[in-house]
């Protein structure tokens, strides 16, 4: 019993966090096709800097529950200003580009990105356990939970629930479906797409970099950790359908779910079992699991 | 068609300018013979992906064919002792070749996104079982003694160069001779229009799957001579996602030009990750990176059509 409530608590957990990732990756697909590597880079830029102002306020004396202002506010500055820099300077020139090479483009700018931390933070690892001690921790049926944690479940929820409200009830989001349904269309009837490509860029940053800067306090913030998220989000986005929010949120759900049990149960199959349900799923329905089927291509 | 294929502009050249790299290897300095090797073993599997981009399909996921090709010299040495070169490169090339066989008959329906969304998801399940098993090495991988021919141990790294010239030069004329088959021709028309094609009686789903059983078993021995020019395989640096990246990444750094392309690029990507590491250890990526991007964006053909400006102003055509 105490195992299942473990891997169902780390399941979720790690599904949250993997869908605060890839919601932002998925966003970006949909409205401007573009599947972006450099969402990784934008994750580790999140972690980063969230793990340096949290660090840097501590050393100042700032209270403890200013972490998670920092959090936010981090995650909001790297979204828009990488967000802007990167459509503006590179990703504007490349839509006429096809599908592949962009993603061969993000690829070079991850990369670029990766080190451009290297240089702005240096080698050594930087830990922002501040808000984990803050919060302490919590006892669910005989076994300890550290609060923060559990508060990435509620952050993951809140972020579904923007996402469907500003989809479903207001006017950026119908604006936002015409441009997905038509890109040409919207612009006919007088759709600023060049600026929905831009805010839409900048959210779907913000988003990666929050996934980043949230589980900045709970892992050590080294080098390299982008290069492992971008590629499980890949997996999370193309279960679910790639271009598709719910479609994201099953498949962050399933492959959360499917590695606590793998880490619990059977650990030489940890990355395998992701896999290789991305792969079978692209094979029987290419579309993804929960996306409607459409007549494409493929 | 043999003999028209000796005569081949591309060909002669080729043969000419390794015979010189061979005479050119025995007096170059260690290290540069190091780069050269690596660029031109790395070459054979961006030459694969050469082929495939030809098509418009780029795979994600050739870190499979490289890492398997790796990984077989590695396990055929654990479990049978044997190094020598001949019997490396045939396992490498049978299992890259075999799996690629199978895998063939999935991805040859897929294109665009689809197609390399799956190599992906399939190199990677190959990682993550390399990874998580203590048997095929774990993170750690292997270490692979150095190669012997027909039991003869040579004291310096000459003779491997030779070899990976020679396999080189059999590679280009093999795959210049696919391209000028009927099946080759198919190559940029099932690009420009996969439905003219299949009215004009051919398959358009088996010229996909040739081409990819060719690009997988020459990743298979790519990844069996660096492992072999290395000394040492494992999953990070072989079989990630991120290996796969660096080959389309040298692909589109050399161009589709021609089937010299992608041994000029990687040699010089070779050197350009050398002297970026050296100038800035940790600003390797970024210069590389920056240099991916300038390309995409100045110089669409890559550097083969540098080359082909160059030669076309002195007169000459190659």
């Amino acid at each position: 019993m105490q195992t299942a409530i473990t891997v169902f608590l780390d399941g979720m957990t790690y599904a949250s966090y993997l869908f605060i990732v890839s919601v932002g990756l998925t966003i970006v697909f949909g409205v401007m096709k573009i599947l972006n590597v450099a969402h990784g880079g934008f994750y580790a830029w999140g972690a980063y800097s969230a793990a340096y102002a949290i660090g840097l306020a501590a050393e100042l004396g700032f209270p403890d529950w200013f972490a998670f202002i920092l959090i936010g506010l981090s995650s909001m500055f790297v979204g828009i200003v990488l967000g802007v820099l990167v459509e503006r300077l590179i990703l504007r020139k490349l839509y006429e580009h096809e599908e592949v090479i962009v993603i061969l483009a993000t690829f070079g700018l991850f990369l670029v990105l990766e080190d451009f931390i290297l240089l702005v933070f240096g080698v050594n690892p930087y830990f922002a356990y501040q808000p984990m001690v803050f919060l302490g921790s919590v006892e669910m049926g005989g076994i300890f939970r550290d609060v923060y944690s559990l508060t990435l479940l509620g952050l993951a929820a809140f972020v579904a629930f923007a996402c469907w409200y500003v989809l479903n009830c207001t006017k950026w989001g119908k604006i936002l479906s015409t441009v997905i349904y038509d890109r040409e269309i919207s612009l006919a009837i007088g759709i600023d797409v060049k600026a929905v490509f831009v805010w839409t860029f900048v959210v779907g940053t913000m988003l990666g970099a929050l996934g980043g800067a949230y589980i900045a306090p709970t892992i050590s913030v080294a080098p390299g950790i982008g290069i492992d998220i971008i590629v499980l989000s890949f997996a999370v986005v193309v279960i679910g359908g790639m271009g598709s929010i719910p479609g994201a949120l099953i498949g962050a759900l399933m492959v959360g779910n499917l590695r606590a049990i793998a880490v619990h149960k059977f650990p030489e199959f940890e990355l395998f079992v992701i896999f290789a349900v991305m792969a079978a799923v692209l094979m029987v329905r290419p579309e993804g699991l929960f996306a409607p089927a459409k007549i494409r291509r493929i | 068609m043999m003999r028209s294929i000796l005569l081949d502009n591309t060909v002669r050249c080729v043969i000419v300018a390794f015979m010189a790299l061979a005479c050119i290897g025995l007096v170059l300095p260690n290290w540069i013979l190091n780069n050269t090797m690596f660029g031109l073993a790395r070459g054979l599997a961006v030459l694969g992906l050469l082929l495939l981009w030809r098509t418009g399909l780029i795979s994600l996921g050739h870190s499979l064919y490289f890492g398997l090709g790796a990984y077989a010299v590695a396990l055929l040495e654990k479990h049978t002792g044997s190094t020598d070169i001949i019997l490396r490169l045939v396992i490498a090339l049978t299992v890259a070749g075999v799996i690629g066989f199978f895998l063939g008959f999935v991805l040859r329906h897929y294109r665009g996104i689809f197609f390399a969304m799956l190599s992906l998801a399939f190199s990677m399940v190959l990682y993550g079982v390399l990874v998580k098993t203590e048997a095929l090495g774990s993170t750690d991988g292997f270490s692979v003694s150095q190669t012997t021919f027909l039991g003869w141990q040579p004291a310096s790294k000459y003779p491997l160069f030779l070899s990976i010239i020679a396999i080189c030069i059999v590679a280009i004329i093999g795959v210049q001779f696919y391209l000028r088959s009927a099946i080759g021709y198919l190559t940029t028309s099932v690009r420009d229009n996969e439905i003219r094609v299949e009215y004009l009686g051919y398959s358009v789903a088996r010229a996909v799957h040739i081409k990819y059983i060719i690009s997988a078993a020459l990743a298979g021995v790519s990844g069996a001579l660096i492992a072999m020019s290395l000394g040492q395989v494992d999953p990070d640096s072989m079989v990630n996602w991120t290996v796969s990246g660096e080959l389309v990444f040298i692909t589109i750094m050399s161009g589709p030009g021609s089937v010299v392309a992608p041994f000029i690029g990687s040699i010089t990507f070779e050197f350009l990750r050398t002297f970026a590491f050296e100038w800035a250890p940790h600003a390797w990526q970024l210069i590389v990176g920056g240099t991916l991007l300038g390309i995409i964006f100045a110089l669409p053909e890559g550097l083969w059509s540098l080359i082909q400006r160059l030669w076309t102003k002195k007169g000459k055509v190659l």
